[in-house]
């Protein structure tokens, strides 16, 4: 099951260069949450502290509380232990490129060292059939490899590969961004089933994707979260001019 | 034909026709094809010569007694350069056994956590071990272990060679790592993997033939060197088993023979040499094909 993530007082700083300033978010459990706003204005940086990617970056840091769930992200917390839970999808399909399609559905577990081979069969199975890639890749599990595959049936493997460590939340970085429409819609379709177990949060440029898939729906601006509410309510009847300027294609 | 000329159609691109490609672009790009074959068979043609070579002055002295005996004295026909051989592989074994990890693990630091001045000073020493006269290795090697030991072994033939095999097996494996995009290594982090663990089953793992062809390339080096053998394995008539004593190898055994006033050497040092190459295109060629057979479809 999904759990819910609040925010409280996120700021985040590549080197002296501040990025978030004092996001406050409260994300619920089993819903999607999509994250608009023009390029360069934090979203990604956003998501990227969720997991604790963020410190990846040499000399990135972050200041002040997550939680997911009642786990604390920064307090207390290995950053290992905290993406089990938090599984990611990234802008562009990252599959590991000498692994076979079963392998790269199981390496997460497989190199957290479980090793039960029947369980590992079930599990790779069930994430690919969540993806919606089952059908088309069951043949060729051993034998081709992640990279062999189209570039939407790839974003999907990556998602499998997420689930397939059960997390509770699944975070998305411009997920369709390189794909075409068909395999866009899939993808979509896919979030829909999958907020039914997981919370997910998706960062998205294409507005219309927000509002379809997204019951909720941020909108930042230069660092700032500027208005979170119901996605109804930003597209229709934001509160603040910049948003509708936004959602209504006046700039950005 | 309204529907196919759009372009102009809609006044956005002015109309124009693409102008035949003149004689003087043929006549260049023929030339410049003629100049990059001419290369290749300039740097294939001595490899082949000398392999020609070998085979025509080689061949008629290798039989079974060649390939199954010891050296024997001076005067005596026959006799072969078994113990070479193996003497040879022993060695090589070694260094690989000592070199190959010492030089990945240099690789994937000067990768992984050397992007800063602690990494530039251990580059740029790996770039002037690899300029160090083979002989002076030697040298290190006989200090190293041979004074200890108080006697010439195949272990002490080992590590001179592994010594040579490091810098460019670090400097290869460092290069392959960093071919490997960043968002590979983010997708294992993304999983909950350790950044250790992501090194050595994602990022290493990705970059596999790359490396594989760095340590090829530092074996076939080594595997003819001599002077770093001279006064660390010695050489040896006789069979040796023993890691810790002196022992024989192909290149010794050439140099010794190809020097001699004898004939009969002569013929089996050019034997020798033959020998030698072949074992080392079959090592490199084995490895080659047992990696690509590993290899997955698409991959």
């Amino acid at each position: 099951m999904g759990v819910g993530i609040t925010v409280e007082q996120l700021n985040a700083f590549y080197g002296k260069t501040q990025a978030l300033f004092d996001i406050n978010i409260t994300v619920l459990a089993n819903r999607a949450t999509a994250l608009i706003g023009p390029s360069g204005c934090g979203k990604s940086t956003f998501i990227r502290c969720l997991n604790r990617m963020h410190e990846t970056i040499p000399e990135a840091r972050v200041e002040g509380k997550v939680h997911i769930g009642d786990l604390s992200v920064y307090n207390g917390t290995s950053a290992t232990q905290l993406r089990r839970r938090v599984g990611m999808v990234f802008q562009k399909a990252n599959p590991f490129p000498t692994m076979s399609i079963y392998d790269n559905v199981a390496a997460g577990l497989k190199l957290n060292g479980f090793r039960n081979r029947k369980q590992l069969d079930e599990v790779v199975q069930k994430s690919l059939h969540s993806a919606a890639l089952w059908d088309e890749v069951k043949d060729w599990l051993h034998k081709k490899s992640g990279a062999s595959l189209s570039g939407g049936q790839q974003q999907r493997l990556c998602i499998a590969r997420a689930l397939a460590v059960q997390p509770e939340v699944l975070l998305m970085d411009e997920p369709c961004s390189a794909l075409d429409p068909i395999s866009t819609g899939k993808i979509e379709e896919l979030i829909f089933q999958l907020k039914e177990q997981y919370t997910i949060v998706i960062v998205t440029h294409n507005m219309q994707q927000a509002a379809r898939v997204a019951e909720f729906t941020g909108f930042f601006l230069l660092g700032k979260m500027i208005e979170f509410d119901k996605t109804e309510k930003i597209f229709t009847n934001p509160s603040d001019k910049r948003t509708e300027d936004y959602v209504t294609g006046r700039f950005g | 034909m309204p529907d196919n000329n759009f372009n102009s159609a809609a006044g956005l691109v002015p109309e124009f026709s693409v102008p035949p490609i003149s004689l003087r672009r043929r006549v260049t790009d023929q030339a410049m094809t003629g100049v990059a074959v001419l290369t290749v068979l300039v740097v294939l043609l001595p490899l082949f010569a000398i392999f020609a070579y070998l085979v025509y002055k080689g061949i008629g002295s290798i039989n079974l007694a060649f390939l199954t005996q010891t050296p024997k004295p001076v005067g005596e026909p026959g006799g072969g350069m078994a113990n070479a051989i193996v003497g040879s592989m022993v060695i090589l074994g070694i260094a690989s056994l000592l070199g190959v990890p010492l030089g990945i693990g240099a690789g994937i630091f000067l990768s992984e956590y050397g992007r800063n001045r602690y990494g530039d000073i251990v580059r740029f020493v790996s770039d002037v071990l690899n300029g160090v006269p083979s002989i002076v290795i030697g040298i290190v090697a006989y200090g190293l272990v041979v004074m200890r030991q108080k006697h010439f072994s195949a272990l002490a033939g080992g590590v001179a060679l592994a010594i040579m095999m490091i810098p460019t097996i670090a400097r290869t494996t460092e290069q392959m790592l960093l071919l490997v995009p960043q968002a590979i290594r983010e997708a294992a982090y993304g999983l909950g993997v350790s950044r250790w663990r992501t090194t050595l089953s994602i990022t290493l793992r990705t970059a596999t033939s790359g490396v594989i062809t760095g340590v090829m390339l530092a074996f076939a080096r080594v595997a003819g060197e001599t002077a770093p053998l001279l006064f660390t394995a010695f050489g040896n008539q006789y069979w040796n088993w023993d890691s810790g004593q002196p022992t024989a190898a192909l290149s010794l055994q050439i140099f010794t023979y190809a020097i001699s006033p004898f004939d009969e050497w002569h013929r089996q040092a050019w034997a020798g040499a033959l020998v030698l190459i072949v074992l080392i295109v079959s090592a490199v060629a084995a490895v080659r094909i047992a990696v690509k057979h590993g290899t997955l479809a698409g991959a």
